[in-house]
């Protein structure tokens, strides 16, 4: 088993992620917010959408030693668990479910003479003997057998779950917020079974400029998407948290040291920072390539620096906000009132101001999460981005910049990044407005 | 005589909630002062609100009959309803500040209503706007009308609200609290200018308030709100003389009484509080290096003493530096000079960890009890918060039963200490501020403006609370207020405050009853009164 940065990075992250759920748990005031949450269909929808994503991204960040291939390439789960579109790669381009290339070439017939025709996939559609006539027939065989068996599969369990003769648990399957939850299973379930069981027939995304499946290419996004989105993060927050805060509520000298900072660095385009700490990286690597002697282990490094980077130069907006939040909150009155009690001015930002601008933290943190995604994109367009070789939907998408300017229109990368970006993002956002509306007690008063 | 507005059997309702509004009728007659009077959440507002349709889009309204002289509003389309607000209806809200647009000058304003109701020339529009103001009694109305809403004094904002009101020649207006969030003086001023616009024009005002003694020297009649339902409707002569239903008996009794002052016998007890020369200065500071160039003397030289186991009552309008002096004393704002006694101890003088110590001596219990403590924080986490700071070597056990200890001496169940405060009405929140406050029993409270913020009969438990306290565990209070009924009821000593300085100080009976500065005579004069009272 191999243990990249990030790798452990994200086990860290999950680790404290748990812990934390189960402390809060055992809070007796805190068990109503939760059971709140757990009470709202949307949300809890969005959390199984959002765990099916982070489960896909655990299983990426899983590596080992491929056994049968040769070098020290590392695999991860994913890869094993694609294996056929991992191999089954095509020359070039060809779309959705295509059995035939997407552009014309000459193909040497049996007889020795050439022609300027479509060619046959490799792997897509290989096993149709005459695709005119067998193909729409087939794709509609496979779809219906693959979302058979995962809905058979789902709904075996959905019996087990409902014959349930225990009254409580009965209870419990049968709320509008774990109907939610079984719904969106099903679909997730059922929809992942087809895509896998036909990918091993087609291509069901279509493939890349030099013949690699999108689909899998997507499913290996996930990874790089959550972790730009969550490592940033956690750099960020500390940052923008202890320094927004601090300013706000001891004003004077502090306030104009961090306000100077921030004014700085923003004042430095970020581009170039970035630019600047990742050719760094290289150079480091290029001059200790023993302790990088792995393709992938030095995206992985490009990654973690990149989220690093990305992470110092994003915390200034969020600082700001909450600076002038705890401008605003520190005239309040409960908090004259710690200080009338005696309460230390750092038990009092950590027990009146902090919890009173969480609700901002958590709206900026899911709508920067996007905007990371995005600014990867934008960052690999000027190659300093991820790694060329990493799979991200900013490196799906900024490849599909060449492809809509093609005559015909390769569609399929910029709309698979689409919908999987769209996806996630959607959920995360459903779920943290709940997250704010059931931590927020005034809410929880109203409805 | 046909009345000016009859409303029948009115009920208005929010989603999923009982009735704000229960099947209510009345009805105004043109050219009187009809008051409706009630406790805050007992509908009055929403009942104005419907009249004028102007009720939250999940409200629901229901009502038999709801005529304005001859027209049925509930039968007048929309469009044509737009026409008759502020030109038949006008309406004055409570806070003149958020009611102005702080973007438009005050003329502008004025003018607005007039383009919309009136189709007059622009030279026309001007007289007419400086008719206004000048109707309204503001000073030189020509310099005023080009000025913005921040430059004007709150009771002059109050005056712009009631001239754009005007504007219309309205048949009725509606005042709702147009004085509460003004000062005594100011408050008399508007009545009087009330009153006689009403003389002048003829319309008919429908004021709502809380304030039973206010209500007693304008209106000419008056019915009594209580959760959602009119309980008693009465000309004020015979409302004031005899009231009959036991909740308007109950209003009546709730109101804090002058008299109450008068059989308080001066005690002897030792100095607990000696200020001395006591000044909160804020700075003005410009340019890049922040240099000062003046000061605000919020608090400018003040000398008093506070006795063991008393009350001293500081008394002033807003903006006098009381609430300066308060915090100043307790080391939340830093004073400019002077020194603080409290048990020999200077006050000014402690630092760092001495100060923190110090602090369990000396507490506060703030005006707004919404404001007062942290929302997300659970009732009994707020009153253990000063036992957590001060004495870290306290067990938890140890504190659970001391935070019940606390919430039984101010009268509230014990479970309260795990629901949060949103949870709790206005007079519960403003116990659990007194609990938090005497969690570390302290020797002095400083209530800043305890009751301002709630319901008459609360206000009366508040103050009961208070005076038992006092006896319980000798307490001293330095009470903050502008309220002069409340000193009257609680205080021993009062010192009166005017821009900074105190001017007149003494017993309570001696100043309330025999004033000698002119500012605390016009001070006790604006001070509403009941009508029954006056014939005394």
């Amino acid at each position: 088993m191999i243990v990249l940065w990030t790798d452990a990075l994200i086990y860290l992250l999950v680790v404290t992620s748990v812990v934390f759920a189960w402390y809060l748990g055992r809070q007796q005031h805190m068990r109503r917010p939760l059971k709140k949450i757990a009470a709202s269909p949307v949300a809890m929808a969005s959390l199984t959408l959002l765990l099916c994503f982070a489960l896909i991204g655990l299983a990426d960040s899983i590596h080992f030693k491929d056994g049968d291939s040769r070098g020290n390439e590392a695999v991860s789960l994913l890869d094993v668990a694609c294996d056929t579109m991992r191999k089954h790669g095509e020359k070039t381009y060809s779309a959705p479910f295509a059995v035939h290339g997407y552009a014309k070439e000459t193909l040497a017939l049996d007889d020795g003479s050439t022609r300027w025709d479509y060619p046959r996939l490799q792997y897509g559609g290989a096993h149709l003997a005459d695709p005119e006539t067998e193909w729409a027939g087939d794709v509609f065989d496979k779809t219906l057998s693959g979302f058979s068996r995962g809905a058979g599969l789902m709904l075996m369990v959905l019996l087990l779950a409902w014959g349930d003769q225990h009254e409580r648990r009965r209870v419990l399957w049968r709320s509008a917020s774990s109907k939610a939850v079984w719904a969106a299973l099903f679909l997730v379930v059922s929809g992942c079974y087809t895509l896998f069981s036909l990918s091993a027939y087609y291509h069901v995304l279509g493939t890349d400029k030099v013949g690699e499946d999108v689909f899998y290419q997507t499913l290996k996004s996930i990874r790089t998407g959550l972790v730009i989105g969550s490592l940033t993060t956690l750099v960020m927050l500390p940052l923008a948290i202890v320094f927004g805060i601090m300013a706000g509520f001891f004003k004077g000298w502090v306030d104009d040291v961090i306000q100077f900072i921030y004014t700085t660095l923003n004042s430095i385009p970020s581009v170039l920072l970035i630019a600047a700490s990742i050719l760094m990286v290289q150079v480091y690597m290029t001059n200790h390539p023993e302790n990088f002697n792995n393709l992938l282990v030095r995206a992985d490094m490009r990654l973690l620096f990149l989220c690093l980077i990305l992470g110092v130069t994003s915390w200034t907006g969020l600082c700001r906000l909450l600076r002038a939040e705890t401008l605003k909150l520190r005239e309040m009155e409960y908090v004259l009132a710690a200080q009338a009690l005696g309460v230390k001015p750092a038990m009092i930002l950590f027990r009146h101001i902090l919890p009173n601008v969480m609700h901002i933290v958590l709206i900026s943190v899911v709508l920067d999460f996007s905007s990371l995604v995005l600014a990867e994109a934008v960052l690999s367009y000027i190659n300093i981005g991820v790694d060329p070789t990493t799979h991200s939907w900013g490196n799906m998408i900024n490849s599909a910049r060449l492809e809509m300017a093609r005559e015909p229109v390769v569609w399929w990368s910029l709309t698979a990044a689409f919908v999987f970006m769209f996806a996630l993002v959607l959920a995360a956002n459903l779920f943290a407005d709940s997250v704010r509306d059931a931590f927020d007690p005034r809410r929880a008063q109203a409805s | 005589m046909k009345p000016l507005l009859s409303v029948e059997h009115l009920s208005v309702s929010f989603s999923f909630q009982n009735k704000v509004v229960d099947d209510i009728s009345f009805e105004i007659r043109s050219g009187e002062t009809f008051a409706l009077v009630g406790e805050s959440g007992s509908g009055k507002s929403i009942t104005a609100l419907s009249v004028l349709r102007l009720l939250p889009n999940n409200a629901q309204m229901q009502a038999a009959g709801m005529v304005l002289q001859d027209r049925d509003l509930l039968k007048i389309p929309e469009i044509d309803f737009c026409r008759l607000r502020g030109r038949r209806i006008g309406l004055i809200f409570q806070d003149p500040m958020s009611s102005l647009n702080p973007v438009m000058t005050i003329g502008e304003q004025v003018a607005e209503v007039l383009n919309i109701h009136f189709q007059l020339a622009k030279d026309e529009v001007r007289q007419r706007v400086l008719e206004l103001i000048k109707q309204v009694e503001i000073p030189e109305p020509e310099r005023r009308i080009n000025e913005y809403p921040h430059q004007l004094s709150g009771g002059q904002r109050q005056r712009v609200m009631i001239a754009i009101a005007l504007a219309g020649k309205p048949d009725l207006l509606i005042a709702d609290e147009p004085t509460t969030a003004l000062d005594v003086t100011i408050q008399a001023q508007i009545l009087d200018l009330l009153k006689n616009l009403q003389q002048q024009t003829g319309m008919a005002l429908w004021l709502i308030s809380h304030d039973l003694a206010l209500v007693s020297n304008i209106a000419d009649r008056i019915a009594v709100m209580q959760k959602g339902k009119i309980v008693e409707t009465a000309a004020t002569g015979e409302f004031f003389r005899q009231a009959k239903h036991p909740y308007s008996l109950k209003l009546l009794a709730a109101l804090p009484k002058m008299e109450s002052c008068l059989d308080r016998v001066a005690q002897n007890k030792p100095p607990l509080l000696k200020v001395e020369d006591f000044k909160v200065y804020y700075p003005i500071r410009k340019g890049i290096f922040k240099r000062v160039v003046g000061h605000v003397k919020a608090v400018d030289g003040v000398d008093f003493e506070l006795h063991a186991g008393t009350t001293l009552a500081l008394v002033g309008e807003s903006g006098c530096g009381k609430t300066s002096m308060g915090k100043g004393l307790l080391n939340l704002i830093p004073a400019h000079a002077g020194r603080v006694l409290f048990d020999d101890i200077d006050l000014t003088q402690l630092q760092g960890e001495a100060l923190r110590k110090q602090r369990a001596a000396m507490q506060i219990v703030f005006q707004d009890p919404f404001a007062a403590m942290n929302p997300r924080m659970l009732v009994g986490d707020i009153i253990a918060e000063g036992l957590r700071a001060l004495r870290s070597d306290i067990t938890r056990p140890l504190m659970q039963s001391r935070v019940a200890e606390l919430l039984q001496q101010v009268d509230l169940p014990a479970d309260a200490a795990l629901r949060y405060p949103h949870e709790f009405s206005g007079g519960q929140r403003q116990r659990i501020c007194i609990a938090r406050a005497l969690a570390v029993e302290p020797k002095l409270i400083i209530c800043d403006e305890p009751t301002s913020a709630l319901d008459v009969s609360v206000q009366a438990q508040i103050i009961a609370l208070l005076k038992e306290l006092q006896k319980q565990q000798s307490l001293s209070f330095l009470l903050i207020t502008h309220n002069l009924g409340v000193v009257a009821e609680m205080a021993d000593e009062v010192a009166v405050m005017y821009r900074g300085k105190i001017v007149e100080q003494g017993l309570v009976e001696q100043v309330l009853t025999q004033p000698r500065h002119a500012y605390t005579k016009t001070l006790l004069a604006a001070v509403p009164k009941l009508q029954s009272t006056r014939k005394h």
